[in-house]
């Protein structure tokens, strides 16, 4: 028999995996990126334009993105709720957080699909 | 029962200075306050990527941002950030799997941590701001 108190709409494991996976996503993508700087080094802006103008490399920046923008909600809802106390505060900076963060993807994918 | 093993007498110290945060703990507060830094400055982190690609010559305007010292410094603190958080990062993602869960091992990776990242630091500072 499971023997737990029922509260609230969940228990928070679909974001606990949610961070490490988009963890996962980006720290592979910040080896792929840098190995690629390391081999080519790009030294102006034709070269530097390649780099990002590359499907595969689109593909996994924009990949990137999506997965920091989801990844910073996570983290910062955590730290609103860990040291902002009163509700309404909390829910503002909480709605703010996620105003700021759709809009970042927005702009995100205006810089890329310019390429 | 469970009143009786509340009502029992426990340690307590709130002369909370008087506790040194050991090093796992440092690097764990270091963790939330480089992703909470690095939030708060993706608008500018943002705007300098968009530059860089928009065109030949806002490539060459975000160049000359960042040929400024200061300028220069402030990135070469971000990429610690990142490198910090990157490295913690990963040592949290072994911590899940139960690898290095004991005080010596924990007390050793979060040394490799600032170690690493530090490292990392200076070189793709190095690579990327020289």
């Amino acid at each position: 028999m499971i023997n737990r108190i029922v509260v609230g709409a969940g228990y928070g494991l679909k974001d606990w995996v949610a961070q490490r996976a988009t963890a996962l996503v980006m720290a592979v993508y910040t080896l792929i990126l840098l190995a690629t700087l390391g081999a080519i080094g790009p030294s102006n802006y034709d070269a530097w334009r390649a780099i990002f103008a590359n499907g595969f490399m689109q593909f996994m920046t924009f990949l990137f993105f999506v997965s920091l923008f989801y990844h910073v909600w996570i983290g910062m809802r955590d730290i609103w709720m860990d040291y902002i106390k009163p509700d309404g505060l909390r829910l503002v900076l909480e709605i703010a957080t996620i105003a700021a963060l759709v809009g970042y993807a927005g702009w995100a994918v205006k810089i890329l699909w310019r390429l | 029962m469970a009143e009786i093993a509340i009502k029992k007498k426990r340690p307590k110290n709130l002369d909370l200075p008087s506790i040194r945060l050991p090093l796992p703990g440092i690097l764990s507060i270091l963790h939330r306050v480089s992703g909470a830094v690095l939030f708060l400055l993706l608008p500018v982190l943002l705007w300098l990527f968009q530059q860089s690609l928009a065109s030949p010559e806002t490539y060459a305007a975000a160049k000359a941002v960042t040929n400024n010292f200061l300028v220069k410094l402030v990135l070469l603190g971000l990429i610690w950030l990142y490198m910090h958080h990157f490295c913690a990062g990963i040592r949290y993602l072994l911590l899940d799997l139960h690898k290095g869960i004991d005080l010596a091992s924990a007390r050793l990776s979060s040394k490799i941590v600032f170690a690493v990242s530090v490292a990392l630091t200076l070189i793709v500072g190095g690579k990327v701001l020289l």
